[in-house]
């Protein structure tokens, strides 16, 4: 059951290549402050990631104790706080991988997964955001189990909606300008807009609330779904979502089944940032058919 | 088929009149078979030889905390009579995948002894063990009576191998399968158990990802009316799990599958009467993707819980405030940090009775949207919950200040597990590091069991754990310290403790080697990515015969360092089975 590191490498390099937008986290190490100043780093002879894999924590701990700030950010392949992935990271919410081969396995796979240098500067200049992960093996302390069921942010080297268990779920995440986090819902289980934009109303109605200035929990029950209705389908927010292709279109311009079909993922946005949506929408649904 | 007692009559003859009549060794044993606890047990067997004997032979149920401490044979030789066996293998972070893959702890060798020497055994509980089809297989064939098997966070298996068990197992009463590295091969298992199978009390497969044929598991539901334990997975629907209520209204504990479908009305209350007509219902789990339009439909059993584990649950601050009113009888609750300080603070103000919260982050590894929770929580709950004595709390950012007044209000923590995600953080108002906080927890918690420290650390806080936490028996430290000194104070002054793991500090040889004296009454020590050396390690192994000092080497480092340390008394000297990276020094 243990795969081979080098398999992998090339992967997650090429994923990252696809998939990631300037919206994704930059992750950096202590040491490294942010992608541009990693070439200092490496002129030290320290990449900023093989000085935290092949010596454990002897320099990056001493990098701390010396007062270098920078974040500790991890990637999704450590710990679990359940079951011990034999085929490591392949459960990983992030995708990368975090391979168990044989002794001191983790180490240098770690150190295979790292970007080098070259490439780093490589895929900057191509605007992609540095993407080695940090790879800090176990941290924080979080079963595979619990790490794999929650997975609310879809793999990043997912190109379509995230497909979860069981052929019958269609989950995509849902985020709302103004919301400190997203939500996840399953496309299946609605069989037409009305029925998505209820069941995203319900979702949101707290946030949205809040935002009215109203108090707290107790405000959903006497306040009208009504207003929230007037939020969504008034002026204040527009629902969209981004399809296969990257783009991000109105929702209710296609028909309901090609939406399940190309939804990546969707953001209820404030209205004055939607425009200039519209266009692209009919522009699209035009080549489409 | 019970061996031949040992009779003393010889010790009748030998009493003169200055001593008590002995009693007879039936009465002693009758008397010792009353006292459970395992360590109790231990201690009654070293009181003298017959009291020694007398455990030997009434010994029913054995508990062995690491697999490699002691063989099969041993126990077999010591103990006849044995029908229940908990074994626990792997060190605690290999859940954590600091441990490779093939690193032992398997437990056929095990079954092999057990099935010539028990073959009445009843019961096995497995935690961090290797067990494949072949072993389940074995022992689903090797002991006729058997009852109860229970497997956490192990490895090496499939659904295959539960085949085998609910296929041979006639008399099983508890199916318990947890968190394991298994092969989710399919959910024809369940369908295995024949339809004369009757006995089941505890079935888990929670965290088994496939799809059990439903028709198959309703009947078994509905023929297993001792049933008291159900915990179903995610592809079990609401309305599934109504028809499983509806059988078994017996149950103690439920744990739901995906609480995500849309119901209509009917359904709903349909559903909502199926968890009331649950009279014995004391804890409820699974809840997956839990959204509180459904929610209310538990809030009839709410009253009678005293576990609820939401912790697969994304629910937010106000879903439970709503919640948690209905559940003022609650002992344990486990959480997402999702529901953040907000949700935290419903906690405290409806659960008086609150004695466990555990909270888990949602995102661990996403640093942007998600905010969690923060100190203030810890200290809302801390408010109104003063019984509360077990905590797990994952959080981004903590204060001293705060920690003292948790423990001011509380305490009476038993386990005190914190864990700041960010290593190194300090005090996030002071910029001081998190020293004071744990001397707070150790000055004030004096039954304090079980610690975990985080955040940026000095060898101070060791300093305080050394002096003050004199009942500590398990410590887990990560990215903390700053010298040897540290490590030297926990190891010269905690008397209780048992085991020892830490991560990537920098305690090296002299750290490794002041706890000499203090390693064989220890379970176990595991180091990893700290400063010691293989020299320190071979000292250490020289000096203490009687102790394994093993060191798993990482290709990448050179020769001198030694990655990761696990040290642990045995009985049996150098494992046999020892992959080629683990060296036994």
């Amino acid at each position: 059951m243990s795969l081979q590191t080098e398999e992998k490498a090339p992967n997650m390099e090429t994923n990252k290549g696809l998939n990631l937008k300037a919206t994704e986290l930059r992750l950096g190490l202590p040491g490294s402050e942010s992608p541009e100043r990693n070439s200092s780093e490496e002129k030290d002879g320290k990449n900023g990631y093989s000085h935290l894999v092949t010596s454990g924590a002897k320099r990056v701990f001493s990098d701390t104790i010396n007062g270098v700030s920078g974040k500790w950010v991890f990637s999704g392949n450590g710990g679990s706080d359940g079951e011990v992935p034999q085929n490591g990271g392949l459960f990983s919410p992030r995708g990368g991988a975090k391979i168990l081969g044989g002794g001191g396995g983790e180490k240098s796979v770690v150190k295979e997964n790292v970007i080098p240098a070259t490439e780093k500067k490589k895929n900057q200049a191509a605007g992609v955001p540095h993407a080695a992960k940090a790879q800090v093996v176990g941290w924080p302390p979080i079963r595979s189990f619990r790490k794999n069921s929650m997975a609310i942010n879809p793999p990043k080297n997912d190109s379509d909606a995230e497909e979860k268990l069981g052929s019958g779920c269609l989950y995509v995440k849902v985020s709302m300008d103004g919301a400190p986090y997203l939500r996840k819902v399953d496309l299946k289980t609605y069989s037409s807009y009305l029925d998505l934009s209820s069941g995203l109303e319900k979702m949101f109605s707290c946030f949205t609330i809040g935002q009215c200035g109203s108090h707290g929990a107790t405000a959903r029950d006497g306040l009208s779904e009504s207003r929230l209705v007037d939020l969504l389908h008034g002026s204040e927010y527009v629902l969209t979502y981004e399809d296969k292709d990257g783009d991000w279109m109105l929702v209710g311009d296609v028909p309901w089944n090609m939406f399940t079909e190309t939804c990546k993922r969707m953001r209820i946005m404030k209205s004055c940032d939607a425009t200039g949506l519209a266009p692209r929408a009919m522009e699209k649904c035009r080549n489409r058919n | 088929m019970d061996p031949v007692r040992k009779r003393t009559k010889d010790s009748f003859k030998s009493c003169d009149s200055t001593h008590l009549a002995p009693f007879p060794d039936e009465v002693l044993e009758k008397v010792l078979s009353l006292v459970k606890s395992h360590k109790d047990r231990s201690s009654v067997s070293l009181v003298c030889k017959d009291w020694y004997n007398a455990d030997r032979w009434s010994r029913g149920k054995i508990f062995i905390g690491n697999c490699y401490s002691v063989s099969p044979e041993i126990v077999a030789r010591r103990f006849p009579n044995i029908r229940s066996v908990t074994l626990k293998g792997k060190p605690r972070f290999s859940d954590f995948n600091l441990v490779p893959q093939n690193w032992g702890a398997d437990i056929h060798s095990w079954l092999v002894v057990f099935a010539r020497v028990y073959p009445f055994l009843e019961e096995l509980r497995l935690k961090r063990m290797v067990v494949s089809d072949e072993s389940l297989e074995f022992l689903a064939n090797s002991f006729p009576g058997f009852k109860v098997l229970s497997l956490l966070s192990c490895d090496g298996f499939s659904t295959d191998g539960l085949k085998a068990i609910a296929t041979h197992c006639k008399n099983l009463t508890e199916l318990d399968i947890q968190e394991n590295g298994i092969d989710d091969l399919g959910g024809g298992w369940l369908s295995c158990f024949p339809e004369t199978f009757v006995s089941l009390e505890v079935l888990n497969f929670a965290s088994l990802n496939s799809d059990v044929t439903f028709d198959a598991l309703e009947r078994l539901v509905n023929r297993c009316k001792t049933l008291r334990v159900l915990k179903v997975n995610k592809h079990i629907s609401l309305d599934q799990l109504q028809k499983l209520l509806l059988r078994a209204p017996q149950l103690m504990e439920v744990g739901t599958g995906s609480f995500q479908q849309e119901l209509v009305p009917r359904q709903f209350s349909e559903l909502e009467t199926a968890f009331k007509s649950c009279k014995n219902l004391h804890t409820i789990s699974g809840l997956w993707e839990a959204s509180s339009v459904y929610l209310p439909v538990i809030y009839p059993a709410c009253v009678n819980l005293t576990y609820l584990n939401l912790s697969y649950a994304t629910l937010q601050s106000d879903e439970l405030s709503k919640l948690l009113p209905n559940c003022s009888n609650l002992r344990r609750l486990w959480v997402l940090d999702t529901v953040e300080d907000k949700g935290l603070e419903a906690v405290g103000s409806s659960c008086p009775l609150l004695e466990e919260l555990r909270v888990f982050p949602a995102d661990p590894f996403d640093q942007d949207m998600v905010h969690g929770v923060t100190e203030s929580g810890f200290v809302a709950v801390s408010n109104g919950c003063r019984k509360l004595h077990y905590v797990l709390y994952f959080c981004r950012q903590m204060t001293n200040a705060a920690v003292a007044t948790i423990v001011k209000n509380c305490p009476d923590f038993t386990h005190f597990r914190l864990c700041i995600m960010n290593p190194g953080q300090p005090d996030y108002l002071t910029s001081e590091p998190m020293d004071e906080a744990f001397g707070a927890v150790v000055k004030t918690c004096t039954k304090l069991q079980r610690l975990a420290v985080s955040g940026l650390l000095t060898d101070r806080t060791f300093e305080y754990i050394g002096k003050y936490a004199k009942n500590l028996e398990t410590l887990s430290v990560a990215f903390a310290g700053s010298s040897d000194w540290g490590m030297q104070s926990v190891m010269e002054g905690c008397p209780r403790l048992r085991k020892l793991e830490i991560r990537d500090c920098p305690f090296g040889n002299a750290a490794l080697l002041s706890g000499l004296d203090k390693y064989e009454s220890m379970r176990s020590l595991w180091m990893s990515a700290c400063n010691v050396t293989m020299n320190g390690c071979r000292l250490l192994a020289k000096n203490m015969p009687r102790l394994n000092v093993e060191v798993i080497k990482d290709d990448e480092s050179d020769d001198n360092e030694a990655d990761k340390v696990y040290v642990y008394r045995t009985v049996v000297g150098p494992r046999r089975d020892a992959p080629p990276f683990v060296l036994t020094l």
